[in-house]
């Protein structure tokens, strides 16, 4: 972009001359270019996962690749998904006994537990997580096969890298994110009571009771949506950027951060996008 | 240049007229016109960074030129929908400069791949095709089950003829066959490219800075040089091109009319 407006000899001419046109000038070409650079990566990043959708639909479809995505990032997730969701109930009790017993709300607490956990925290820390484990995974294998062109050896012998390479992943993560997260808030919930039953001596049958009078369906499923929102957003991201990648090992560890960085960011625009559609 | 060849064949196996490719304002093809003959082997010779390994990838499609006709069998590929362009792509085999193993799988399975995923053959047929071209070019059977990480540099070059061999393609692209590996290393792989080209009657199209390895495996030879084919000709007449640039090239001369650009 900034190289087309360099063609215009006025601009060019109001840039050597300095001055202030010359620095407003600058000024407004630099602003102007990062904006059309934004906005040009996000058309790029749109076309490569709506390409990836299709394909999905078109045969052939590898079953194998799946299956073995779905092993690597949704089995292999499990501990890390774990006990990011077992701590943080336990920690969500911890709080809110020591807030609420300053207004003699402590029946509050079993409440504030499972709300928060299926609603926000293990959807969008099971997402940060596997940003980190699955995202940066995804990008660095795919970006080293860019590099070494195992993408075009794939082409040469007529598989779709596409395909082979980004339908099982994308699949797996879409998929096994949900079920993660499902699994997180079972286990999130059970930490709060774990700590609200034996260290708190909440009596059980309660605890469990106002848990259950709180939650409804809803709550559930807004948080398994966000988590295959998540898994969609992370497997793309990860397969965008290792696809794209640079070339050198440079260019494979740039496609890494950028994959897990844009990833998290994305998590946290799309919850609130999310919560917004299902609770307001 | 390509007129004589035209009149002994009407229809060359590939054929590239005018073909252009920039990337930015690295105007690195300027108009490349080459042909190679059904069963002949064409080699283009040329420095580094001259844009060889990207005339390759605009024949395989993998990069999409921005001008200009590549033909195979007489039928137009430039702009092919994803169905034709699969069809044409399996008329080709290609072995890259890094060789470009799957590095997560074993030897065999590499070599297989085109014809398990690419053809849906079945892993029982795929696996004896695997072996007899492992051993086709020289390895051990038993190479077949180790992963390319495992393998030393000139092993994995022989396991890439062997996977580029393996769907029997009727066009084979070399890219560097040789560069990396030792004279007597190279000159096996050399012999390897003429034994398996010649035993599928296949066409070849090479690329290469190493003189010996392109005198060895070349009927015709071209040349490379600021994104144009400046010469063209066969093997025999390489000592006597009468084309400056060639001899410099060829005596690998520091003076001449090529200049090393040093940006
Ligand atoms: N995907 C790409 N994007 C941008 N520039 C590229 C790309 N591929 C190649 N180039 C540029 O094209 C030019 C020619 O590269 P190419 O790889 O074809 O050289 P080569 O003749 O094969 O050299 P070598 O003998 O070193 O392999 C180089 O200047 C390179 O930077
Ligand atoms: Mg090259």
């Amino acid at each position: 972009m900034a190289a087309k407006l360099e063609n215009f000899p006025d601009h060019k001419d109001s840039q050597k001359s300095g001055g202030p046109v010359g620095f407003i000038f600058n000024f407004f070409q630099a602003v102007g270019g990062a904006i059309l650079g934004f906005f040009q990566k996000i058309g790029h990043l749109t076309d490569f996962a709506l390409r990836s959708v299709a394909h999905c639909f078109m045969p052939p479809t590898f079953f194998k690749q799946i299956l073995r995505q779905l092993v690597d990032i949704g089995y292999y997730s499990l501990p890390v998904v774990g006990m990011t969701a077992l701590f943080t109930g336990m920690v969500l009790a911890l709080q809110s006994y020591t807030g609420m017993t300053r207004f003699n709300a402590e029946s509050a607490i079993a409440g504030v537990v499972v709300l928060s956990v299926t609603r926000e925290l293990a959807p969008v820390l099971a997402g940060l997580m596997v940003a980190g484990r699955v995202g940066a995974a995804i990008a660095a294998e795919i970006g080293t096969m860019r590099v070494t062109e195992q993408i075009d050896a794939l082409t040469t012998l007529s598989v779709n890298p596409f395909k082979y390479l980004v339908v099982p992943r994308i699949i797996a993560g879409t998929l096994t994110l949900p079920i993660l997260v499902l699994i997180g808030d079972i286990i999130g919930v059970f930490g709060g009571y774990a700590v609200a039953v034996y260290k708190l001596d909440f009596s059980a049958g309660s605890y469990i009771s106002q848990t259950w009078d709180i939650l409804e369906t809803m709550d559930v499923v807004s948080g398994l949506v966000k988590a295959a929102a998540f898994g969609f957003i992370v497997t793309v991201l990860g397969c965008y950027h290792g696809y794209n990648s640079q070339r050198g090992a440079q260019g494979v560890g740039a496609a890494t951060t950028n994959a897990v960085v844009s990833a998290s960011i994305m998590i946290l625009i799309f919850n609130y996008i999310i919560t917004q559609i299902f609770f307001s | 240049m390509s007129s004589a060849k035209t009149k002994t064949n009407p229809v060359n196996k590939l054929k590239l007229t005018g073909v252009h490719k920039s990337f930015g304002s690295n105007h690195v093809l300027n108009g490349v016109d080459i042909a190679v003959e059904p069963g002949k082997s064409l080699v283009v010779i040329g420095g580094s960074g001259s844009g060889k390994s990207v005339m390759l990838k605009s024949v395989l499609g993998i990069v999409q030129p921005d001008q200009g006709s590549i033909t195979v069998d007489g039928q137009e590929t430039v702009g092919l929908g994803p169905k034709d362009r699969d069809a044409v792509m399996r008329k080709f085999g290609m072995l890259f400069q890094g060789a470009a193993l799957f590095d997560s799988m074993k030897v065999w399975e590499n070599v297989s791949f085109g014809l398990m995923q690419g053809r849906g053959m079945d892993k029982r047929s795929a696996h004896e095709i695997a072996i007899e071209k492992i051993t086709a070019v020289g390895l051990k059977p038993e190479v077949g089950d180790l992963y390319p990480a495992e393998i030393s540099g000139g092993m994995q070059k022989r396991v890439g003829l062997a996977r580029a061999i393996a769907t029997s393609p009727e066009i084979i692209f070399f890219d560097e066959p040789t560069t990396g590996l030792d004279p007597i290393m190279s000159d096996v792989i050399n012999d390897l490219i003429v034994k398996s080209v010649k035993e599928l009657g296949a066409t070849a199209l090479s690329i290469t800075h190493d003189m010996a390895s392109a005198r060895k495996i070349a009927d015709h030879i071209a040349m490379i040089y600021e994104g144009r084919i400046i010469w063209h000709g066969p093997v025999d007449d390489l000592d006597h091109s009468g084309n400056e640039y060639v001899d410099q090239f060829i005596h690998g001369r520091a003076d001449g009319p090529i200049t090393r650009r040093t940006a």
